[in-house]
């Protein structure tokens, strides 16, 4: 069953990034349609985090369409995320990681790897738009 | 709104000085709600009220719809574990249930002996030879018992360390989705409040300098830097919390439901932690800001 990871001080809001962490789970082929997500109780015991924020992440998720709540059963996986071609995402994932290793011994923090990042995305999925 | 507190001109006198003065605020029912604040703002005898454990000396509080512990009824919906969590040294935990037992009408006895079994605690053992962690296990298990509709905790975890306050907090959240109650909880451990609180009231001096839905605040609040500004030039929609010059760069610290457009910006997020510490040191300032060139009594 997927097991939810909290990054504190990121910034982002925890139901975001509990849904962020299905969305990935599933775009990488992690969950699949019938699988069940840990109930709010289970997600609650294991990071202390409040209950209200769970279910507000699983009716966000319920909205896109993805998951389905069963009472009394458990919220359940309904749809994927188009994913793209497992094999490409892993070769990219792989390249990805040696690149990040390069620029950590380099000496670029995270940070500036974020703004590296963004500025990249945005150079690239610009590209021909305009 | 549906409210658990409802507080007006609230104060607490003892002697000549005011421990809570002119207090007005709203505590959303269905919450876990952070209370924060400076030493002496006022939030733990704003619980005590709450509790009815103390009476106001001046202003109204009303708890759940009534006054604080004036019937038996009231004083069950409400469970309230003090600073510290105080249990009474020479009484077995055992002899700690017995008593919830009787002077709770809705004690939930099962529900006491499974929370119990499951921190590995002997019935038998005194709770003077407790550690802090479970003495404030202890204390959390009587006042859940009761199946109260409000929880108010004053500072549970402040004295305990980081595991024995990961644990206490993994059993109040899921006492919380087990249970329907609210719960109101003072800290002055930001990230504690930030994993477990989904709305935050910040008082100073008696007042309540922001409260809302923790998810909301931070997503309204901005980190700006950018190109020196008058503050008369900034958008009037923008509520600045903080503000500060260097050389040519403003840096601000600004509350807006509107999406910053302006290139200019450099656009940060705030974590909740800057944000309560942002409103805190904001109290005087506001103030002084207003009245230019007057003392302001504190």
């Amino acid at each position: 069953m997927l097991e939810f990871q909290l990054d504190t001080g990121s910034g982002v809001a925890t139901y975001l990034q509990l849904v962020q962490q299905v969305h990935d789970a599933l775009r990488l082929g992690l969950l699949e349609p019938g699988d069940r997500l840990p109930t709010a109780q289970q997600v609650v015991a294991r990071l202390a985090i409040n209950p209200n924020t769970v279910l507000k992440a699983y009716r966000d998720l319920e909205r896109e369409g993805l998951v389905r709540g069963r009472p009394g059963q458990g919220t359940f996986v309904i749809r994927s995320l188009p994913g793209t071609d497992p094999a490409a995402q892993r070769r990219f994932l792989a390249a990805m990681t040696d690149l990040l290793r390069s620029a950590r011994l380099a000496g670029l923090g995270p940070d500036d790897i974020e703004s590296i990042y963004r500025t990249a995305v945005r150079n690239c999925f610009t590209e021909g738009v305009a | 709104m549906n409210t658990v507190i409802e507080a007006g001109g609230l104060g607490k006198r003892y002697g000549r000085r005011w421990a809570l003065a002119d207090c007005t605020l709203t505590v959303p029912a269905g919450r876990v709600v952070g209370l924060v604040g400076p030493n002496g703002a006022g939030k733990t005898t704003l619980l005590q009220l709450a509790a009815g454990l103390l009476a106001p000396d001046s202003g109204t509080i009303s708890v759940l719809g009534g006054r604080p512990a004036s019937t038996p009824a009231q004083i069950a919906r409400v469970g309230f574990v003090a600073q510290d969590a105080p249990v009474y040294a020479g009484l077995s935990i055992a002899g700690h249930l017995r008593m919830g037992g009787w002077l709770s009408p809705g004690w939930d006895s099962e529900l006491a002996a499974r929370r119990i079994s499951r921190l590995g605690l002997d019935l038998r053992q005194r709770a003077g030879s407790l550690s802090g962690g479970q003495r404030a296990q202890l204390a959390l298990t009587l006042a859940t018992a009761k199946r109260p509709d409000l929880l108010l905790l004053d500072e549970p975890v402040a004295s305990l360390d980081p595991l024995a306050r990961r644990e206490f907090l993994q059993d109040l959240m899921e006492t919380v989705a087990e249970q329907q109650v609210s719960v109101v909880l003072s800290s002055h451990l930001i990230s504690d409040i930030e994993r477990v609180c989904d709305y935050l009231i910040v008082l100073v001096a008696s007042r309540v300098r922001v409260a809302g839905e923790t998810e909301e605040l931070v997503a309204t609040h901005h980190r700006l830097s950018g190109p020196r500004r008058e503050p008369h030039s900034l958008p009037a929609s923008w509520d600045v919390i903080e503000e500060s010059q260097a050389g040519k760069q403003s840096m601000l610290l600004v509350r807006t439901q509107d999406p910053i457009l302006d290139p200019a910006w450099t656009v940060r997020p705030v974590s909740l932690e800057d944000l309560v510490l942002a409103y805190m040191s904001r109290a005087g300032d506001a103030t002084r800001a207003r009245r230019p060139g007057l003392e302001v009594a504190s």
